[in-house]
């Protein structure tokens, strides 16, 4: 993958597998540092599925035999001096379960890849689950970009799915409008 | 600046388009999305077949939506295409530009574009 928002797609990915109603992701930068963070409350998963999550040959699905997400996105951070701890409560052990993944990436490190078009990533996230109240924020020292799917729903109601083509399409412009406010345009990462 | 007022307008403008739409008779095009597809660059394809739906007026006919690991990852980005009363077809390595080319041969034209497809490509 040649794009970190494609990675924030994979891993946000795993938070909708798990069943989870509410995530966030957030990701926060200066001119060092990239932090990106998802926490959900999904199923969560259990101490041993924690213990082997950085092993390429773990993956809880049936189509294949490996599950390279974390590990990729692991190595990734790593290479950039930078790190990836994954925190879960299993459904099993706690009402409050869910799980979230920190990654922190060095932004000028040789080893580290653009960001790409995270506002894509976001679109695309919904379409695919358009019942998840997703809430993105993009911190960045001179602003916020932000986007609530919950106050959206609020607007449009339940009988519009937030997967609608005009929904999305106006989702993308929402935050892209933000990126280029903040002095931050999308085709620049 | 996009405002959340403005969409109260999709709202009103969708109402009718969704009220209207059915699940049977639909055709689906479901875009493989795990770790696979996404590193293969399933997310253009996906967006592409979204806005194409959509800018093609199909949207009340054709769903496209999002599933997990498929099998074949060393295909991916794969596309299955389910019609009703036709056999599934699966497209495999496609990009946005074939995207756009099944949306006009196959979903509005009726005719597979069978070299996009599995049984088209060495095994």
């Amino acid at each position: 993958m040649d794009e970190l928002s494609l990675y924030v797609l994979d891993i946000t990915m795993n938070s909708v597998r798990a069943g989870a109603t509410e995530i966030a992701i957030t990701l926060r930068e200066d001119g060092e540092w990239l932090w990106f963070t998802v926490e959900d409350n999904g199923c969560g998963m259990t101490e041993e599925q924690l213990k082997k999550l950085t092993d390429p040959f773990f993956t809880t699905r049936k189509t294949r035999k490996v599950g390279l997400g974390i590990p990729f996105l692991t190595m990734l951070a790593e290479m950039t001096g930078g790190f990836v701890t994954v925190t879960s409560t299993h459904e099993s052990v706690s009402p409050n379960h869910g799980t979230k993944t920190e990654a922190k990436f060095g932004k000028n490190h040789i080893d580290f890849i653009p960001l790409g078009d995270i506002v894509e990533t976001v679109k695309t996230l919904i379409q695919g689950a358009p019942a998840v109240n997703f809430t993105f924020r993009h911190i960045f020292p001179n602003g916020t970009v932000e986007l609530s799917c919950a106050a959206i729903r609020e607007t449009l109601g339940d009988e519009i799915p937030l997967s609608e083509p005009d929904v999305l399409m106006w989702i993308g412009q929402y935050l892209r409008e933000q990126y280029d406010e903040l002095g931050h345009p999308v085709a620049q990462f | 600046m996009k405002s959340l007022a403005e969409l109260q307008a999709i709202k009103n403008k969708m109402a009718d388009r969704v009220s209207v739409r059915t699940s049977s008779g639909n055709t689906r095009i479901v875009v493989g999305m795990a770790t696979c597809g996404i590193a293969a660059g399933a997310r253009p394809v996906l967006n592409a077949f979204v806005e194409g739906i959509s800018e093609a007026g199909l949207s009340n006919d054709v769903i496209v939506t999002q599933t997990g690991c498929i099998g074949i990852c060393q295909y991916e980005p794969v596309v299955e295409v389910f019609e009703k009363d036709r056999e599934k077809t699966t497209y495999v390595k496609m990009t946005a530009e074939k995207a756009k080319e099944v949306i006009e041969k196959h979903i509005k034209g009726g005719t597979p574009v069978t070299e996009y497809t599995i049984g088209a490509t060495q095994l």
